[in-house]
């Protein structure tokens, strides 16, 4: 079982079952089956791999021959935190719309969409890395305009055709390169001698087309409209898995293939990032919309991850990895909680919450846990993260740190008031016959804050699997440096 | 040339199937000899291709590929004329002929050698389709159709047969081996270059690229829905590899003359294109104006580099082809049943009919250029060449152009499945139209996921 292939075709394979079974009730289960059966593939990878700066488990069979494309697949130090991301994220999304009237469609396109983004993650070829990214971005489109809210069309295809301009820019920039090498292959591509000229446009070509998937401010204005106008299962998608889309292009692919751009325009990205941060923050402390509120905080989070990726030290980019990790586990959580309050009170408005404590102990315990995890308070996951990543900024200047910085005490304020104006105080009006979680929620919910504890404290478990491939991307990184 | 004495005999033989009333054999003698003529181009694939009949026709591999092309896509039209034509008139006949002796004269332009063949087949292909367009005779935008057709036909066919006149003057041959050699020796005479620009204002005038694109999206709309389908399909199809015939094989020593031309008229055609189908309410129109784009992305292959540009041309072509011939399939369908083209008609198709609309979204994906379907292959390839041709400035004109592209062809896949069922019209789809929708949207998937045999094949 530990050809890597497996990994792809199941989730394609259970996408194709799934778009047969029309019932609710069976979908839920098999999809949540198969997704625990894919999370169980992935797991021999895991303990079959060997922490250093190698690609692993290497397949490849030639796919088009005439233009010199093969399916290549592997994993690494960088690419395994992603594909675990992805295989347990799913599984938990599943059991969050478990409670919940979820089309059966709308599974068949979430495993379609895995298989895309097991592509991007797994493929040594910019070709197949590109048809991934594309083949993700199909079903998270369905999944929101068929099932999201308000102006859904509207906002649905802005964000679309948004990140497919994006995506062509990218196109371009891989022609190009796969005509300079007369390949598409990773590793050919990463020894290709470009110009500066050259590095400078294909920089800008890939650093927009991911800017946009993260998104990275001034390419955010898609995102809080589309988040929020999501079913909270497409949002949990959008933000858990598929924007890690484009911070793994940017360590993957950016920072290899254009080392002397990076080092060129890197403070610049540097700059958006950390302005990022902190304009998200500000305007996330004055939202009334709880989801649109997660929305501009999941903004100034992977702010920070974009500047921990520019820092160029191994603290920024280990730290980038662990805190793509912790991000993805937290949000799903945030949302998933927003989404239980919200259907309750049939609001989202902050104003109408509070006091929901005293009706939901449970709710409230899990809710702490996951908040903490999100400010990054110690013993949760993403102090660790955040205090790797500040250190990583912090080598490159004092200035870039301190501004980045902001985002604790941003992040302390918008949650705890998120926390506050919902969970504590007078009893809202609308909440006196709140139910508690239970059954397949709380277990849920659980076993998000039993993973944000637990990476708070071992988060080298995660951190040892990516160190070596970092070390070996920054000495690749500098002997390039010291070339120009 | 066996291929092109079938096509003849059989328009004839279905006239006369119609003249007995023997309506019920008119798609199967067809369809066999349409598989005939398929048969021939393909034993002649392994023969040394040489001009015959003193240098007027040459089959290649190129010229046999695009023909097969349009053969194929004529013998699917033809499946889909029953529950369409058999409304509209009882003189069924009429369409076949009509559309085998169009198809003659498109293969006859996919296969010239020799000026005066190019001259001959446009006229066969547009003559009939002349009276195709307009065939609706009670019908007042049919007519306006066929009239606006006519005229726009008739002005272009002169500045074809001018350009003709011009370069025969300064080479004194209607043969291309002799007006390549002639190109080739240099010292070119203005008399010369007045021609090429007169050819290409009138092949241009044929494919609908920009600024000679006026005619298209009316007589597009006037001209019942298969007859459209078949202009943008087959007529494109034939028209776009006489034009690179043309250019590749002729004039490439003077590529730096209409290089210039062909980079501003393919941007001008894809802005135009592009901007028009978006602010269109009517599918059929979208269509029209899709298809001015997409001549845009087809001319890439005329200026990008050209050891590939055969190859891309076809991948192109077959991609745009079957997704187009999808769309104007369901449309025909939608149409029928509520009377209208406009995007509205199509709202909550996908709960009526799953497969249908599944089916017309592939489609849709392939026209925008989405991975997995065959028309991100062919825009992949195309988009190669350009940039092997370092037209920088043109492949950014492209790609805001392909963003734009999709707005409008999600359109109607927002109208089928994110809009609510209006009203409870039950869509009578025949068997025929659903194999024809199943087999092409297979090929687009499997085009667009094994596009290896295609990508080698001229």
């Amino acid at each position: 079982m530990n050809n890597l292939f497996t990994l792809l075709l199941l989730p394609l394979l259970t996408s194709v079952i799934l778009a047969f079974i029309k019932e609710q009730r069976p979908a839920k289960y098999v999809a949540l089956l198969l997704a625990l059966l894919n999370f169980a593939a992935t797991l021999p990878f895991l303990c079959l791999f060997q922490a250093d700066a190698s690609i692993q488990f290497q397949q490849q069979f030639d796919w088009i021959t005439a233009l010199n494309i093969r399916l290549h697949i592997g994993l690494d130090g960088i690419s395994l935190p992603f594909v675990l991301l992805t295989n347990m994220l799913i599984p938990l999304i599943i059991c969050t719309s478990y409670r919940r009237a979820v089309r059966p469609g709308m599974y068949a396109l979430m495993s379609f969409m895995q298989v895309g983004l097991l592509l991007v993650f797994m493929s040594l070829d910019a070709f197949s890395f590109y048809v991934g990214w594309e083949a993700a971005l199909i079903p998270i489109y369905f999944i929101c305009a068929l099932w999201g809210d308000g102006d859904r069309i509207r906002i649905h295809l802005k964000f679309f055709v948004y990140t497919f301009f994006g995506s062509l820019l990218m196109l371009l920039a891989i022609i190009y390169l796969g005509q300079q090498a007369g390949s598409y292959e990773w590793s050919t591509l990463k020894s290709l001698n470009l110009t500066a000229m050259e590095q400078a446009y294909i920089f800008w070509a890939f650093f927009i087309a991911f800017a946009i998937k993260i998104p990275i401010f001034p390419f955010h204005t898609w995102q809080p409209a589309t988040y929020t106008h999501a079913p909270t299962t497409g949002t949990m998608l959008l933000a858990g898995i598929m924007l890690k889309m484009g911070i793994f292009g940017l360590v993957r692919w950016l920072l290899p293939l254009t080392p002397h751009a990076v080092h060129q325009y890197g403070s610049w990205v540097l700059i958006l990032a950390i302005i990022g941060i902190v304009y998200a923050s500000i305007i996330a402390i004055k939202q009334q919309d709880i989801k649109r509120l997660i929305a501009y905080s999941s903004i100034a989070h992977v702010g920070l991850i974009v500047a921990g990726i520019f820092s160029g030290s191994p603290q920024g980019l280990q730290g980038a990895l662990l805190q793509m990790f912790n991000h993805g586990v937290s949000v799903v959580g945030l949302f998933f909680i927003m989404e239980i309050l919200s259907t309750q009170l049939q609001t989202r408005n902050i104003q109408d919450f509070g006091g929901i404590a005293t009706r939901a102990p449970r709710l409230a315990i899990v809710f702490l846990i996951i908040l903490m995890g999100a400010i990054g308070l110690p013993l949760t996951n993403g102090f660790i993260g955040e205090f790797l990543l500040l250190i990583g900024v912090y080598k490159q200047g004092v200035w870039y740190a301190a501004f980045a910085g902001l985002t604790l005490i941003f992040g302390a304020v918008y949650m705890l008031r998120l926390y506050q104006k919902t969970m504590l105080g007078t009893l809202a009006p609308g909440a006196s016959d709140f139910q508690d979680i239970k059954g397949m929620d709380f277990i849920t919910l659980l076993l998000i804050s039993a993973i944000v504890i637990f990476l708070g404290i071992f988060p080298g478990s995660l951190l040892q699997l990516s160190e070596a491939a970092v070390n070996q991307l920054l000495v690749d990184l500098s002997t390039v440096k010291s070339l120009y | 040339m066996a291929a092109i004495i079938t096509l003849s005999l059989l328009a004839i033989l279905v006239l006369y199937l119609g003249l007995y009333k023997a309506q019920k054999f008119l798609l199967p003698v067809s369809l066999i000899g349409l598989a005939t003529a398929i048969g021939f181009l393909v034993r002649d694939w392994q023969l040394q291709a040489e001009p015959a009949y003193s240098g007027m026709i040459l089959f290649d591999h190129f010229a046999i590929a695009f023909a097969i092309l349009c053969i194929a896509v004529t013998a699917v039209l033809l499946l889909l004329i029953k529950g369409y034509f058999d409304d509209l008139s009882h003189h069924l006949a009429e369409y076949y002929s009509l559309l085998l002796f169009s198809l003659t004269g498109a293969i006859l332009v996919t296969a010239y050698h020799n000026f005066a063949l190019l001259f001959m087949g446009i006229e066969i292909m547009s003559v009939a389709l002349y009276i195709l367009v307009g065939i609706r005779k009670k019908d007042f935008a049919s007519n306006e159709a066929a009239l606006k057709y006519f005229i726009m036909g008739a002005f272009s066919t002169g500045f074809l047969l001018f350009g003709i006149t011009l370069i025969y003057g300064a080479s004194g041959s209607f043969d291309l081996a002799a007006i390549r050699d002639y190109v080739a020796l240099g010292q070119l005479p203005m008399m010369f270059y007045g021609g090429v620009l007169l050819l290409i204002v009138g092949l241009l005038f044929k494919v609908g690229a920009a600024p000679f694109h006026f005619w298209t999206a009316d007589v597009y709309e006037g001209a019942p829905i298969l007859i459209t389908a078949y202009m943008s399909t087959v007529v494109k199809i034939a028209s776009f590899a006489a034009l690179l015939r043309l250019f590749s094989y002729c004039f490439i020593p003077v590529s730096e003359f209409w290089t210039p031309l062909f980079l501003v008229i393919s941007g001008l055609t894809l802005v135009i294109g592009n901007l028009s189908a978006l602010v269109q309410v009517s599918f059929k129109r979208m269509l029209a104006y899709s298809s001015i784009s997409h001549a845009g992305y087809l001319l890439f292959a005329l200026v990008g580099s050209q050891d590939v540009a055969a190859n891309s041309l076809f991948m192109y072509v077959t991609a745009y082809a079957v997704a187009t011939v999808v769309a104007f399939g369901v449309l025909i369908i939608v149409k029928r049943t509520t009377g209208s083209d406009h995007f509205e008609a199509f709202n909550g198709l996908s709960k009526k009919n799953p497969l249908m609309s599944l089916l017309l979204t592939v489609a849709m994906l392939s026209l925008a250029g989405i991975p997995l379907t065959a028309g991100f292959i062919g825009k992949f390839m195309m988009f190669s060449s350009l940039m092997s041709g370092t037209h920088i400035a043109l492949l950014v004109v492209a790609i805001i152009n392909a963003a734009i592209g999709i707005c409008y062809y999600l359109r109607v896949v927002i109208a089928m499945y994110f809009k609510p069922v209006e009203n409870e019209q039950v869509f009578q789809v025949g068997i025929n139209y659903y194999l024809v929708f199943i087999i092409l949207g297979v090929v687009t998937l499997l085009l667009g996921i094994f596009p290896n045999s295609l990508l080698q094949l001229i």
